[in-house]
This record gives C-alpha cells, sequence and structure tokens, in this order.
C-alpha cells in the first residue's frame, strides 16, 4: 500500500532535458497511465521512479520515505518491460523464483506458496516448466507478471507491456491487466504511447509531452475539457480539428463561418485556473477545437438548430462504423465522422452542424484551454442526474 | 575468392528468379567444382603429410611416392615412444588449456566491467585494450624475456601462458556480445537485488554459452600453435611445446639424414587436438563469427 510522491523531479541526459521539473502525487492502489508521444520522458520518469535512472534534481518519495537515492533494490518496486525481459535460458518457474531466490528475503515453502499462487492468478501453471523460447508473446507477458507479482512490491512498474503484442492479443491482455489491478489493487504506474490504451486503463491518465506534464486526469475529464491544445489533440482519434477563429461578441468568427458559443461568459476549468481570470475577451484571437464526432451532416440531425457550416469534401475513409470526412471548412482542413454508408463523394460540398456543448477554445500562442462551451460543474451534476435517473 | 563471391551473387540472383530452373543446375555442377578446387587446396598438403607419415624415409621424388606407405605404426610409435612426442603434446595441451581458461575468465571480468559498469574514463579504458593489439606478443619479446628471466619463471608453464593471459580480441567480441543482450534484462536482476557476481554466474554466462565456446575453439588453436616463444624461453626438452617438438623429430640434420617420415607423423598428430575441438564445436564457432558480423 504506497502512496508515491514526486517533487519537482528532472533529469537530463547531457544537454538534453529528458524528465523537466514534475510534481505528481500517485495515489495508493491506484492505476496511473502515463501517455505522451515518443521521447516525452514518460519512460524516464519511470525509471526514475524504478531508480534505473539517477534524478538530476528533485526528490521521490514514497510513503513518507524519502528513496531519490535509493537502490532499485531497496525501493520494493516491480518493473514489466515491453520485451518481458525473461531470462532465455530458465523455464517459467525460474524466471519467475530467480530474483526472489537472489534476494533471500524468502522461504522456499513462501516462494512454492506464491508461485503456485500467481501460476493460478494468470492462468500460467502450464507455462511454469517451458523455456521462453517455447512461449509466445502473450504466456512471456504473462510469466513477466508473474514474477513482478509473486514478490508483492509495493509499487507496479509497466514500460508498454503490451507494445509487443498483436492487436487482438494486447485488448485481451488490456481486459486481463485491469481485472488483476482490481483483484490485487496494487499502486500501479503504466507508460505507453498509445491513448486508447491510456483511457482504458487508467484510473488517472498522465499526459506529458517535451518532460513536462501536460494534464492529470481521469480519462473522461481528459477528453471533455482538455487543459490545452496538446491534450485536446493528443487524446482522441481522429484528433480534435482545430480551426483559427476571432471572438467579437461571444461569437467565434473564422473566415467561413460564425459560431456562437454557449455560456461565452464562463470560464475554463483547469485546475488553479478556475473560471474568471481566463475567460475570453473580445477582439481576441483564438484557436476552435472541435472534435471530428461532434461535427455532423445537418441532414442527419435537422432538428438541432439552423446554426450550420459548409465543408467542401476532400477525402472519404470508410471506416465501417462511420465515414470519416477529410474536409476543408474555408481554407482549413477539418475531419468529420459522418454516418456510415453515407453517400458523400470528395468534392461535394456538404452542410455541417454541430453540437454546442462540445466545443472549445484554445490560446493560439501558449495553447491553454480558455474556453470550454460546457461547463464542468454542469456536465458534473448532468451526471448525477444521470446516475440518480 | 572470385569464385566464392561470383557464386553468392549467383546464390542471390537465383533467389530472384533471375534464372532458370536449368541454368541453376549448371551453376550449381560450377559452385561444386569451385567448392571441390577449394577443398583440394586445402587438403593436399595434409594428405601428403599423411601419406609420408607412413613411408620409411618420406622422400617424395614423384606422384608414385604419394601413395601411402606401410611404415606408420612404425613412424608413430618411434615418435610417440622413442622421442617421448606425447610428453610435448601433454605440454602443449596444459599451455592451451590455461591460456584459453585463464584469457577467459579475465575477459568475461574486463567485458562485463565495461558493459556493465559506471567507470571513469570507460570508453577510454576500451580504446587502450584495443590498442594493446598494435603490440603482439612477438614485439615485446626482448623486454618480456627480461621480465621471464627476472621472475625467475623462464622454462616453466608460467612463462608460456601469463603473457598470452589478457586478450583484447577476447574482451571485444564478449563486449559485442554483451552489448546485443537486451538491458532490460540486466536492470529486470537490479530490481531483483541478484548481485553481480549472481548476475554472471546465472545469467550473463549462460546466455553467452555460444560465444564463449566459439572464442575458446579460437584461442586454443591460437595458444597451441605458438612456436616461437616457447623456443625462446623453455630451453629444457622436458617443458618443450608439441611445435617446437617437431624440429626434435628432424633427427641428425647434419648428417643428411632429416627423416621427413617421422616429422610429418608428428605434424599430424600435432593437428589432431584442433582438428577434434573445430569439429566437435563448429556450431557454437560459425555462431560466433556470425554474431560479430551482425
Amino acid at each position: 500500500m504506497t502512496t508515491v510522491t514526486l517533487h519537482n523531479l528532472r533529469k537530463e541526459f547531457d544537454d538534453v532535458v529528458a524528465v523537466n521539473g514534475i510534481d505528481l502525487e500517485i495515489v495508493d492502489g491506484e492505476f496511473l497511465v502515463i501517455v505522451g508521444p515518443s521521447g516525452c520522458g514518460k519512460s524516464t520518469t519511470l525509471r526514475l521512479l524504478a531508480g534505473l535512472e539517477d534524478a538530476t534534481d528533485g526528490e521521490i518519495v514514497m510513503d513518507g520515505r524519502d528513496v531519490t537515492a535509493v537502490e532499485p533494490k531497496d525501493r520494493n518496486v516491480a518493473m514489466v518491460f515491453q520485451n518481458y525481459a525473461l531470462y532465455p535460458h530458465m523455464t517459467g518457474r525460474r524466471n519467475i523464483t530467480f530474483g526472489m531466490k537472489s534476494s533471500g528475503d524468502f522461504t522456499d515453502e513462501e516462494i512454492d506458496r506464491r508461485v503456485e499462487e500467481a501460476a493460478e492468478t494468470l492462468d500460467i501453471a502450464d507455462l511454469l516448466d517451458r523455456k521462453p523460447q517455447a512461449m509466445s508473446g502473450g504466456e512471456r507477458q504473462r510469466v513477466a507478471l508473474g514474477r513482478a507479482i509473486v514478490r508483492d512490491p509495493d509499487a507496479f512498474l509497466m514500460d508498454e507491456p503490451l507494445s509487443n503484442l498483436d492487436a487482438k492479443l494486447r485488448i485481451q491482455m488490456r481486459a486481463e491487466l485491469a481485472q488483476l489491478h482490481t483483484s490485487l489493487g496494487t499502486t500501479t504506474v503504466y507508460v505507453t504511447h498509445d491513448q486508447t490504451e491510456a483511457m482504458t486503463l487508467g484510473e488517472r491518465v498522465v499526459v506529458m509531452n517535451d518532460g513536462r506534464i501536460m494534464q492529470v486526469d481521469e480519462p473522461q475529464t481528459l477528453y471533455d475539457f482538455p487543459a490545452n491544445r496538446f491534450v485536446a489533440e493528443f487524446i482522441g482519434d481522429p484528433a480534435m480539428n482545430m480551426l483559427p477563429v476571432d471572438i467579437e461578441n461571444g461569437t467565434a468568427v473564422h473566415d467561413a463561418f460564425t459560431i456562437q458559443l454557449p455560456n461565452a461568459d464562463g470560464g475554463v476549468r483547469n485546475g488553479a485556473k478556475e473560471s474568471g481570470d481566463a475567460s475570453i475577451r473580445d477582439g481576441q484571437r483564438a484557436v476552435l477545437g472541435v472534435r471530428p464526432e461532434d461535427l455532423y451532416m445537418a441532414t442527419d440531425r435537422p432538428n438541432t438548430g439552423d446554426e450550420t457550416l459548409n465543408a467542401t469534401v476532400n477525402v472519404t475513409e470508410p471506416l465501417g462504423d462511420s465515414l470519416l470526412l477529410h474536409c476543408s471548412i474555408g481554407e482549413t482542413p477539418c475531419k468529420i465522422q459522418a454516418k456510415a454508408r453515407s453517400e458523400i463523394r470528395p468534392d461535394d460540398t456538404v452542410s455541417i452542424a454541430y453540437d454546442p456543448a462540445r466545443l472549445h477554445l484554445f490560446d493560439p500562442e501558449s495553447g491553454d484551454a480558455l474556453y470550454h462551451s460546457e461547463s464542468y460543474a454542469s456536465s458534473e451534476s448532468a451526471a448525477a442526474a444521470a446516475d440518480h435517473g | 575468392m572470385v569464385g566464392v563471391l561470383q557464386y553468392a551473387k549467383q546464390r542471390v540472383d537465383a533467389l530472384r528468379g533471375n534464372y532458370e530452373t536449368q541454368r541453376i543446375h549448371e551453376d550449381d555442377l560450377g559452385t561444386h567444382f569451385q567448392l571441390l578446387l577449394l577443398v583440394v587446396a586445402v587438403v593436399f598438403p595434409i594428405a601428403v603429410a599423411l601419406a609420408v607419415s607412413t613411408k620409411q624415409s618420406g622422400v617424395v621424388t614423384s606422384v608414385v611416392d604419394l601413395l601411402p606407405g606401410g611404415y606408420a605404426v612404425e613412424n608413430y610409435r618411434e615418435v610417440l615412444v622413442d622421442y617421448q612426442f606425447g610428453r610435448f603434446m601433454w605440454n602443449s595441451l596444459a599451455m592451451s588449456v590455461v591460456i584459453v581458461v585463464g584469457k577467459l575468465i579475465i575477459s568475461v571480468f574486463a567485458a562485463m566491467a565495461i558493459v556493465y559498469y559506471r567507470v571513469p574514463y570507460k570508453d577510454l579504458v576500451f580504446l587502450f585494450i584495443l590498442f594493446t593489439l598494435l603490440l603482439p606478443v612477438p614485439v615485446r619479446f626482448i623486454p618480456l624475456f627480461q621480465l621471464m628471466n627476472d621472475l625467475g619463471w623462464s622454462n616453466t608453464i608460467l612463462a608460456i601462458t601469463v603473457p598470452y593471459l589478457a586478450s583484447a580480441t577476447t574482451v571485444f567480441i564478449l563486449r559485442q556480445h554483451f552489448l546485443s543482450i537486451p538491458t532490460s534484462i540486466v536492470e529486470t536482476a537490479k530490481l531483483d537485488g541478484v548481485g553481480p557476481l549472481k548476475f554472471m554466474l546465472f545469467v550473463l554466462l549462460p546466455m553467452s554459452k555460444g560465444v564463449l565456446v566459439g572464442v575458446s575453439i579460437i584461442m586454443f588453436v591460437y595458444a597451441w600453435n605458438q612456436y616461437l616463444w616457447p623456443l625462446i624461453i623453455i630451453d629444457s626438452e622436458a617443458n618443450q611445446v608439441a611445435q617446437v617438438g617437431l624440429q626434435l623429430l628432424q633427427g641428425d640434420v647434419q648428417g643428411g639424414q632429416l627423416s621427413w617420415s617421422l616429422v610429418m607423423a608428428g605434424s599430424t598428430l600435432t593437428l589432431l587436438p584442433p582438428l577434434l575441438l573445430m569439429i566437435v564445436f563448429r556450431k557454437p564457432l560459425l555462431e560466433t563469427f556470425s554474431i560479430q558480423q551482425k
């Protein structure tokens, strides 16, 4: 049972800053996912937690104990790697027990008992006498997980553990990991570049870029209320559309359209910057963010209002469950998720409606969120109402 | 060599489907002919040595003289019993084994330190180790001779083994191999609290079995074939090694009685240990070389 706190953690490799002063609190028993593009410092952060890298500055505190300079073996954490890191010359059982036997903290009976338990939890009893060579990728990762859980560590650190598996197996293992976490309740820090994995697994998700934390929130909050343009574009596939606009009298004015902004006097729900001080001003330049699934053909839903905009279709991509349109609104490229089997061809001009509750404005320079058309409080009360209803 | 290259090129072309099946058959014939030539070129001297070792005098003046003679048993008996060639072979074996084992121990530790430890000026140290390749033992004969005498090691097995124990080549090959082991395996061991010696014995060495065997074979053959240094530093017949011992089989050279058949019998015997090792361990040996090519 472990709480982990990072204070102003910093790691430099020669003149490259991999982790640039991050503060983070990982709650006891939490499944925290760190996500970001490659080179954003997420793996380095995990390796700092494990003690495999020495921090240049800052501190790591586990349960009130400063472990910044503590050896990896004395931190009582277990790590699962992308390439499984099984010893190729040892059987599954020996792979699992080798570390325990080396540490000398466990009696033989204790080790046997724990291996049996882990084998049962992970359903790997028949893999124990096989060498990694004779196992499939999924089986190897399961044995690697077994090696991590037998030691009953204070925290699991997972570095893209599913990235080497094929798509189908990845989805299956994802569910198993979530289940495993529910049954063990051990604090878990999980690093991935895959935002779907982050959204599905994480109780809270940390989005990182350029060595800094961009936002820490629950997955749905990240999606609905991105704190900045980076998070908005990184989370969600296809990515959020970004359209440059001018703000005039509570409306967003683009070369090709004008959109009325609901609750334009409201601010942004963004940690310290609670509503008010970050709200939008007249005459300000901004970037309007709207997700492809919040744009639709005006003809599909005729009763959602009369505010429409025109777009020219460039390319159509049938995705099966929907039809992805690459369009231009004025000069700005834009993606729209239309209904599957829609009769739309390239060079068509389509009339588009939008969901007024799903509009976002970002500062064009800093990228910070200026405005979300739905306030955080109202979404929470709506959710609460839905729960009670 | 050109033949081999041509062959490789043709095989690649054939795989690409540029050649018809008929052509491939013709090419195969040509290839086999080239290979046969190469094999004959390599085997011929050995075959001659074998044939001569079965003759009475061993003087070859015509092709007929290359047919096997009837003195094989006597020649080999004379070499092994009268000249006590077995004693030289034993010395050679002891020298080679000590060199191989010593080299492996030192090189494994050195490569491990270079790859897995944070040593100040590590790259410079490794460069310095590689630099020693420029100074092989023969270049160091004179100071080495002095040193061995000062230490009182001349005429002992120490004199013919210790100078060979440090090996830049072995360190280099092992370093390359250790670098190819995924760092995550090393880091798992670190997280598990596996100590350095335990890591070496239970993880590193088992994962390097093939390379270690391959390197050992190369080093064994190299050690076994040492001639000049033992000739210089060993002056008692009892401690001499096989390669130098061959000279003693020549017999009465001044009297014009150079007994080639005995020399060739000795040579054949000397050839056997490396040959056997090569045959038994040819697989790991090839693997070692293929790792270097990666």
